[in-house]
């Protein structure tokens, strides 16, 4: 191939075994010798979402067929640990004298087999006192009622409380000849990784070994070794193939850091996986931040103050959910936007509810739909078309860094440029004009067009750097180390392609190792958008430095000086500059290097920044007027993610992204009842996008290299979803402005859509 | 105050313990004759019984097709089916599409339009295609995705899923 091979569109090296014999993940690793004997996990769950525990009987659980040991917290000596984010807040993996949300764990029932499990804990008799179950945020945060007694609030961070500046309210919209309130609820989510979570654990010579369908094993084996009290290096997490995360699999959770401490208690090695039900209701969830903003500014188009008060339902734990408000939606806020005034506070409160986590985009889609639907209630304000309001306070292209005023700084970004090019493709004004007619007509059917334009931050989570590591095998084959951890991103062809363009070594005859703390003990996973940006500039810098290496070897080899050695990349073989036909091949290096086990190089890429990605989205859809029902039928996405390394790779990111951001904004709520009660607890209930809910995806392509690396790369993980879910929401709501229609929160069901409708006209 | 008392299950397990059925199934192409239980579905008799791993467990509401097999050549839900409903019959799983090394259509078209991301939809994903040009080998973008409704994806936004059926479709 001549030239690099970074840029082209590569077929994944996975997919012919995920093809052929399907990947390997945890529930399909019944070869593993040390899982024989293995007994099976079942965890007995609260049903109430808040209570204190009076009871707690496992006798009549215990007797029943294949149970070998049943645990509450006592029995696991278990104690109350502190949050990571409010040490204030304290609670035990098994649940010690009250109950905070449905699914909290009360007991482990260990069977021989798995369905012994579910049958056993159907005979634990738990007695309840109830306590006033706390499911709405702004009443959470005012209740009387607390969560976490020793927090002496509900509210468990706050900016404000962080020392950051507090809203001024109106006072910072007194010059501005248009203001305007909203209040959105960016709903709850379930991340619906389609692979649930699962565990396996089994002590080994004093060593924990855990296998875990995680984005993180480094991260993971970090949180066992305090869950087990012992040195890191006392544990090794394996991580098989992972069927999706969206960042629900960061970190590990209570059912998974028992496992260990059970193991040790009975003996074996220990199984544990949970049920799509028991996933709903306990893996975390995402999103879930009520919004009130006031936008101001000129009746010619010029917005000159925002504010954003979020309030973010942090769930029944202070889990990581508690900081995405601060530390992502507050930076995020003022978005693509040249604002002159910029307030934003966010406030974290605990309700009875399953904690929230990260989830694809975490805290800048909040930040972004806040601010978008903002814009567009400003230009519906003034009458003007949304997409000029945004072109009129669009930042201007910059090469160089640009600090906002709430105080980030973005790498580069040509904002106005993406929205051109996406309104271009989209046929904006074709659209406008049907939408035009449509609305003369007085159709049933109205068209709707939502646009958004947005920047996010990737790479943006400390430490900023990657672990990789090179080795060339004796046989010339390379092994390529790494902290990022894959599953569906594709890395195992990215990080080959990678190392081939440096070393010239075919992509088939390097392999891809990750997600083994042994073979890989430093690393910072796959989240975030930072795999590419740091992971993959870590390999990039390790192959460097790797042939730098193989020249002195090659040198010797030729007796030649170092200075006249030349890789070609094309054959993979070094030779004297001029001289091509006397050469020594990788394999010839690696074996000068060491006979047995080749040439290693391993090292650090420190990033010292994030990036920011950015781009412009346009969503057109169909709106009956009469049911409510929306079909979504044309999504226009052009995402600017830097320099791209596969494109095939690129895109299959930004369509994943653009379905979840469409299933936020059209069809996907997780529901409770006022008492706390789960409503959406399957799939049948929970209202997961299919393929006849979305159209095929218009990818407009733009380049925009960042500095921050060598590859110029940006993320692209979270992109689709951050950029999609305004503009699809907006296009409901756009359908229907003529009717006197403002705003519809998330989900736009034909119901909520029908409603709304009905209250305008009424 | 109130107090609740957790539930108890109305029949003892070891009521329906004990009790076994002999099945004879034909599993991509080789008999298979076992005991089973009558609760065992036929999903978990491929995967725990005949050890083929490939067809995959999403949820436990009939709602996500992950566990897509072909059952007397037609796409079937394996978790809607116990295993005892299968004794004659003739299985196909993903395991038993490619032939001497060489992948079926379905499965290229899927590896060249990057049909899949992190694979666990895809197994079920590919078994429902097939059964879906078998019913309709010419399908349009609009009837791709309506036959495919049964199967989620979590991953790829279904547009490489839909662009490798129809491009499956088309290289026929």
């Amino acid at each position: 191939m001549a030239g690099s091979i970074l840029g082209n569109r590569v077929l994944r090296k996975e997919d012919p075994k995920f093809l052929t014999s399907g990947g390997k993940y945890i529930e399909d690793l019944n070869d593993e010798p040390l899982f024989a004997g293995a007994l099976h996990v079942t965890y007995v769950r609260s049903t109430v979402a808040h209570a204190k525990l009076t009871k707690i009987d496992l006798s009549d659980c215990k007797a029943s067929p294949g149970v070998v040991a049943v645990f509450t917290a006592q029995d696991l000596g278990l104690e109350e640990e502190p949050s990571n984010f409010n040490p204030a807040a304290k609670r035990a993996h098994l649940a010690i004298g009250k109950v905070r949300w449905v699914g909290e764990l009360i007991a482990a029932v260990i069977t021989e087999r798995p369905d012994q499990g579910e049958d056993a804990i159907e005979r634990a008799v738990i007695e309840y006192e109830t306590l006033e179950p706390l499911t709405d945020v702004e009443k959470a945060m005012n209740s009387k009622t607390l969560i976490y007694e020793e927090c002496g609030t509900n509210i468990v961070m706050g900016t404000v409380e962080m020392g950051m500046p507090d809203n001024t309210g109106d006072e910072l919209f007194k010059d501005c000849e248009v203001v305007v309130k909203g209040r959105f609820m960016n709903q709850r989510v379930a991340p619906c990784p389609l692979e649930a979570r699962g565990s396996a654990a089994t002590w080994l010579d004093g060593r924990l070994h855990q296998w875990i369908s995680t984005q993180h094993a480094q991260g993971v084996r970090n949180d066992v070794a305090k869950a087990n009290k012992i040195d890191a290096e006392k544990i090794r997490i394996i991580t098989p193939d992972v069927g999706g995360g969206f960042g629900a699999k960061i970190s590990a959770y209570s059912e998974e850091l028992l496992l260990g401490n059970i193991a040790k208690h009975v003996g074996k090695p220990v199984r544990w996986r949970e049920t799509r039900s028991e996933s709903m209701i306990s893996l975390g969830h995402g999103r879930a931040q009520l919004q009130y903003i006031t936008i101001g500014g000129t009746k010619a188009g010029r917005v000159t103050a925002y504010q954003l008060n979020a309030i973010q339902d942090s769930g029944g734990w202070v889990d990581v959910g508690t900081v995405l408000a601060p530390f992502m939606t507050r930076p995020m806020s003022q978005g693509v936007y040249d604002i002159e005034k910029m307030e934003c506070r966010t406030t974290s409160v605990v309700t009875n509810t399953a904690p929230i986590v990260a989830y694809r985009g975490a805290g800048r889609p909040e930040a972004t739909a806040a601010i978008e639907r903002a814009i567009d209630l400003f230009a519906a304000e003034i009458g003007k078309d949304p997409a000029e309001v945004r072109r009129i306070n669009l930042i201007p292209k910059f090469m160089e860094t640009h600090k906002t005023k709430i105080g980030h700084t973005y790498d580069v970004g040509d904002y106005g440029a993406a929205l051109e090019k996406a309104m271009t493709v989209a046929k904006y004004s074709e659209a406008r004009a049907e939408q035009a007619e449509r609305r003369k007509r007085g159709d049933k059917v109205q068209l709707g067009i939502g646009v958004s334009v947005y920047v996010e931050i990737t790479g943006g989570v400390d430490p900023m750097q990657e672990h990789a590591k090179i080795t060339i095998l004796p046989n010339g084959r390379a092994v390529v180390y790494t902290g990022t951890s894959p599953h569906g991103q594709g890395h195992v062809t990215s990080w080959a392609m990678i190392a081939s363009s440096e070393t010239g070594i075919d992509i088939a005859d390097i392999d891809v190792v990750w997600g083994d703390t042994d073979l890989v003990p430093s690393g910072g996973g796959t989240m975030g958008s930072r795999s590419l940006q740091q992971g993959g500039a870590a390999v990039q810098k390790v192959s460097i430095e790797l042939v730098d290496e193989a020249r002195k070897l090659a040198a010797q080899l030729l007796e030649a000086n170092e200075s006249d050695i030349v890789l070609d990349k094309s054959t993979g073989a070094f030779h004297v500059a001029g001289t091509p036909s006397i050469s020594k091949s990788w394999s010839d290096v690696a074996k000068a290097a060491n006979a047995k086990s080749g040439m290693s190089h391993d090292g650090i890429f420190v990033a010292n920044s994030a990036t920011f990605p950015f781009g412009a989205h346009i969503a057109i859809v169909e709106v009956d007027t009469e049911t409510g029902q929306v079909k979504h039928r044309r999504h226009i996405a052009c995402d600017d993610a830097g320099k791209v390394v596969n494109p095939l790779i690129l895109d299959g990111q930004i369509h994943g992204g653009i379905a979840q951001g469409t299933a936020q904004a059209l069809l996907e709520e997780f529901r409770y009842d006022s008492d706390g009660n789960p409503l959406t607890t399957n799939f049948a209930d929970y209202t997961f996008i299919s393929a006849v809910e979305l159209p095929s995806i218009e990818v407009v392509h733009m380049e925009t290299p960042t500095f921050v690396n060598p590859l110029g790369a940006k993320g692209i993980g979270e992109s689709g979803t951050i950029g999609s879910t305004p503009a699809v929401q907006s296009a409901v709501i756009d359908a229907l402005l003529h009717l006197g229609v403002r705003h519809i929160d998330m989900p736009t069901t034909p119901e909520r859509v029908w409603s709304a409708i009905a209250n305008a006209s009424a | 105050m109130i107090a609740y008392r957790g539930k108890r299950s109305a029949m003892a397990p070891n009521q329906i313990w004990g009790l076994k059925m002999k099945v004879s199934i034909t599993v991509n192409g080789k008999e298979h004759h076992g005991d089973v239980e009558p609760r065992t579905l036929l999903v978990h008799y491929i995967r725990e019984v005949i050890g083929l791993t490939g067809t995959n467990v999403g949820c436990d509401t009939s709602s996500c097709g992950a566990c897509t097999i072909h059952m007397n050549g037609e796409a079937v839900k394996s978790c809607t089916i116990l295993a005892v409903q299968a004794d004659g019959a003739s299985v196909t799983t993903i395991e038993g599409l490619a032939r001497d090394g060489v992948m079926h259509p379905m499965q290229t078209a899927f590896m060249e339009n990057h049909g899949l991301q992190c694979g666990y939809c895809t197994p079920g994903m590919v078994m429902a295609a097939i059964g879906l040009l078998n019913e309709n080998p010419k399908p349009t973008e609009e009837e791709v995705r309506m036959g495919l409704e049964g199967n989620l994806c979590r991953c790829t936004g279904y547009h490489n899923i839909v662009k490798s059926v129809l491009a499956a479709a088309s290289a026929k």
